[in-house]
């Protein structure tokens, strides 16, 4: 006898807990490889996994085994040309004929030293991502047109039929016919004990009125109770939904990047992993994460992202330009009630001296009381200038929500993320 | 041939259907009604890929519990069938009532009625019919043993938090291959009833590992209702509180001791063990019968393939797909060949079945000389005489012939690290053939493959450690991986675990845990 199942559509991944579970134990060995493979990368190429590998000392199961050594017997096939008697040198490079399973080296690239596997674009990103939070993540309450989401909110006592929670109905039901019935049920006890009573009583004793009467009193509340409704309309409830908001799950990122003369493509590309590495922690958070690219130089212009990190301009430097900019798209665009609101800003530093505390007025009084948090990088390898001695007393007050950190070299930006991002353990 | 007899294949191509796997799995269980297969009944289920890796990471139970290691395993699987070096699942079959067994989507109609053939008739029919898989694992209760110890691990995990129970399997995997009585007929596992006594067990456990713990003598009660089972039933099963030493015999089944004698052991740690031993129990036979099993597997898929053919139900470009794919299962690298990985079970196995029914249709001078019995009876009764009565060790000492060997050119080599050279001691000659046969007898035990440890000590009246011996074997020591063993079998037992290696009845080596100072005091 044969069944035939089909069971393709079931569900894969049935494997995924025990993955998982992988993963958590060597956390540590594929987080060293996954750093490495940030700090290698480039970050366009974020979107893909990773392979991994770890030496495979390391997650062995051991058993008892036999070691090297002693006298073995070893049956092979396909003699050609030995007799009984000969003698062979040992191999060389396996100390004492090698113990069973010690394995060769392989020639597939990897050794089989190491154990390699592949983690996929999530959990790759889930590594690189791991113990950085966003700060002050608010999640932005309504939008007027706000999406609701309809939860179960108990029970009501009216409803529509489709949602009658039968459940629920029925042990109403029995409550009420058990409360019914029991003043019923204890008088036709009362009754019939009478009854009885009265019956066991000597034949010339017995008083037949009362006989009848009793008997016509037990018909009657038996009727009584048959007569208690197995369900009534008073039993029945209904399941009660109500509209609840959801908080507004979409997030807008602002970049903001210095184009003028003194910042090289080199700078760019620092500034543009940066960006991206911002771009792709907010992803994890946020269902929905716009960009807004603003470049500017003496004057700030939104441009796409082509233009933003590609197209090249001269001149000084107005920081300002760019943060009215910025200020205005906001207003225009992305209420605050509605958006949560992150600037990223790359530059190397120039700003007109007179501009710079011009700009720290636009942050303190405007821009930050708006924004989740602003982040701002300085690619350098100089001095510091007058505008990152401005933000300075930015970060003073909104010491958790501007964050200022300096880059030298391209190695720099992951750990001055992992730095701007890093969870912040019991914090007001 | 009778001169070009019309054939009419069931189907053509590569592609397959439901109602096409339909009619030859008829086709198939027809003939092995006709070759008297008695097999359990099948359950063929059709599955993806994807599905297929998750079946291999959890060594094809159909049900497993969670743990890092099916994980590790399922990575590896997926890298290796990624990078093209590894085709996936030939077959997985699995023993249990219904018989499951899987195909693959993407493989080839000619795949699939293999694989039908293989499994579902050839692997079936060994699970119901051999005495190992008889006597230890009860096909028809396992799936429902798997549920039950999957839901008892998941509420272990709950209650105790998924790291302790992680270290807990840890430790019982280390040691699951010695979680077997070897000559103890074990009471086969059924789900039900665990899950029935398992509560009872856990007081009752614990109640018995108190006894022996104890340190005030207390009157003997007379017989307890509840000391049924197990090794020591009395109250004082020990005789600890008489003096002597624990336990009075060695014993091999380190899970089993474990699980009875530990003395920190939570009760449901004790169970966990015992979930582990169980499965080991259920996978035992399997260890010990994979020439014969698959051996037997690829004898049936090719005689039910001609069959289909003679009788005309495949065509000849299904065949030459079978033969090649055949020829490769059964493929035997030499040893110098460098895709040599060891003997191919499939190979050897294959090659012994098929010789067991030529001698029985065609015995030569030599045969009848070597198998006075088998020679020239009936070969269905004596193929199932030698697939129900032995395990690779016996079959091939029982059943390896010459010709096999000298097909196979096999030769014995000695490896002796006292000895500058390598010797080969005896090939496929007159001379040799016994010694060889014995040698990959040998090769096969159980006993040998796998070091001899067993518990000798229970130190209940001093410091509680707990002692074991190895016994080497021709001076074979213990690898590396001792330490990491003993190790989690510390943390089992809950204090100090001396290992000794004899040799001879000579102590060659000790191990401890945790590890003493190694200053030369001795």
């Amino acid at each position: 006898m044969t069944y035939f199942i089909d069971r393709r559509p079931n569900a894969k991944h049935k494997s995924a807990v025990n993955r998982q579970r992988f993963l958590e134990r060597y956390r540590k060995h594929i987080k060293r490889s996954v750093e490495e493979a940030v700090n290698r990368r480039s970050i366009t190429d974020m979107e893909r996994g990773e392979n991994v590998s770890i030496p495979a000392k390391d997650i062995s199961e051991p058993v008892f085994q036999h070691g090297p050594g002693g006298a073995r017997n070893i049956v092979s096939p396909g003699n050609k040309e030995f007799v009984a008697g000969d003698k062979i040198r040992r191999p060389s490079g396996q100390g004492g004929g090698g113990g069973a399973g010690e394995g060769g080296p392989s020639n597939q690239g990897e050794g089989v030293d190491e154990f390699a596997f592949t983690l996929s674009r999530e959990e790759f990103l889930e590594f690189v991502f791991d113990g950085l939070e966003l700060p002050h993540l608010q999640r932005k309450p309504l939008k007027s047109l706000e999406e609701v989401k309809m939860v179960r909110a108990g029970l009501s006592r009216d409803g529509v039929p489709s949602r009658i929670s039968i459940t629920r109905s029925m042990r109403e039901a029995y409550a009420r016919r058990i409360a019914m019935r029991a003043p019923i049920k204890r008088a036709l006890r009362e009754a019939i004990d009478a009854l009885e009573a009265e019956e066991r009583k000597d034949t010339v004793l017995r008083n037949p009125t009362r006989i009848a009467e009793l008997k016509a009193e037990i018909e009657r509340l038996e009727k009584r109770i048959a007569g208690v409704p197995f369900i009534d309309t008073y039993d029945l409830r209904y399941h009660q939904l109500s509209a609840q908001p959801q908080p507004s799950n979409q997030a807008v990122m602002f970049c903001v990047m210095d184009v003028s003369g003194s910042m090289t493509q080199n700078h760019k590309d620092i500034a543009k992993r940066f960006f991206l590495l911002l771009y792709l922690f907010l992803e994890k958070h946020y269902e929905k994460v716009e960009l807004v690219f603003v470049r500017h130089h003496t004057a700030a212009r939104e441009v796409s992202e082509e233009e933003f990190f590609y197209s090249r301009e001269t001149g000084g430097t107005i920081v300002s330009s760019a943060l009215n900019l910025v200020n205005k798209i906001i207003e225009k665009r992305y209420p605050v009630g509605q958006w949560n609101l992150y600037v990223a800003q790359a530059s190397d530093g120039d700003n007109w001296d007179d501009d710079s505390n011009i700009c720290r007025d636009l942050l303190v009084k405007q821009l930050m009381p708006q924004l989740q948090y602003y982040a701002y990088v300085e690619i350098t390898p100089h001095d510091h200038q007058s505008l990152w001695h401005e933000y300075e007393s930015v970060v003073k007050e909104f010491p958790e929500r501007f964050a200022m950190r300096q880059i030298v070299e391209a190695g720099d930006i992951y750990p001055v993320f992992r730095e701007l991002f890093k969870r912040r353990l019991s914090q007001s | 041939m009778s001169a070009t007899r019309k054939r009419k294949p069931i189907a053509t191509g590569s592609d397959w259907n439901f109602s096409v796997l339909e009619r030859f799995d008829a086709e198939l269980a027809r003939l092995a009604d006709e070759y008297r297969l008695d097999t359990y009944p099948n359950q063929i289920e059709v599955i993806t890929t994807e599905q297929m890796m998750d079946a291999y990471a959890s060594v094809g139970m159909p049900v497993g519990y969670h743990h890092w290691s099916f994980g590790k395993q399922f990575l590896a699987v997926e890298q290796a069938y990624k990078r093209g070096q590894m085709g996936l699942a030939y077959e997985l079959v699995i023993n249990s009532d219904p018989c499951i067994a899987y195909l693959m989507e993407e493989n080839t109609l000619m795949m699939q009625v293999l694989v039908m053939a293989h499994a579902c008739y050839g692997h079936n029919s060994f699970f119901k019919g051999n005495y190992l898989f008889r006597t230890w694992t009860d096909a028809s209760s396992i799936v429902d043993y798997l549920v039950f110890a999957r839901k008892y691990i998941a509420k272990c995990e709950e209650r105790h938090g998924v790291q302790a129970v992680e270290q807990l399997l840890d430790a019982c995997h280390a040691l699951q291959n010695y979680g077997v009585d070897r000559y103890k007929r074990p009471s086969p596992i059924s789900a039900e009833e665990e899950a029935k006594r398992q509560e009872e067990r856990e007081s009752y456990l614990q109640t018995q590992v108190n006894m022996l713990w104890r340190t005030i003598p207390e009157a003997p009660i007379s017989d307890s209702p509840l000391s049924t089972g197990g090794l020591h039933a009395d109250d004082d099963p020990l005789g600890l509180h008489s003096g002597g030493h624990y336990p009075p015999e060695p014993q091999e089944n380190l899970l089993y001791f474990i699980e009875k004698n530990a003395p920190l052991l939570a009760p449901w740690q004790r169970e966990i063990v015992r979930i582990v031993r169980k499965l080991a129990q259920y996978f035992y036979p399997q260890r010990q019968t994979q020439v014969m099993n698959e051996g037997w597997a690829c004898f049936w898929h090719y005689t039910l393939m001609n069959r289909l053919y003679d009788d005309g139900n495949v065509d000849e470009g299904l065949m030459l797909e079978f033969l090649q794919s055949h020829a490769a299962v059964i493929n035997q690298p030499a040893f110098d060949n460098p895709h040599f990985s060891g003997i191919n079970p499939y190979a050897l196995g294959f090659a012994i079945f098929m010789d067991i029914k030529r001698i029985c249709d065609a015995p030569t001078d030599e045969d009848r000389e070597w198998f006075p019995d088998i020679a020239g009876t009936p070969w269905r009764e004596t193929l199932e005489f030698a697939m129900r009565n032995f395990k690779d060790e016996s079959f091939i000492q029982q059943f390896l012939s010459p010709k096999v060997m000298r097909d196979h050119k096999l030769f014995l080599v000695v490896d002796d690290d006292q000895v500058e050279t390598l010797e080969v001691a005896a090939i496929h000659n007159e001379q040799g053939y016994r010694q060889v046969r014995e040698a990959l007898a040998t090769q096969y035990a159980l006993s040998v493959r796998e070091p001899n440890i067993q518990v000798v000590e229970a130190a209940i009246r001093g410091d509680r450690s707990l002692t074991l011996h190895h016994v080497q074997d021709s001076r074979r020591p213990l690898g590396r991986s001792v330490y990491p063993v003993i190790r989690h079998l510390q943390q089992l037992w809950g204090f100090p675990v001396h290992l000794v290696s004899l040799e001879e009845g000579r102590v060659t080596r000790r191990f401890h845990w945790p590890v003493e100072d190694e200053s030369p005091a001795s």
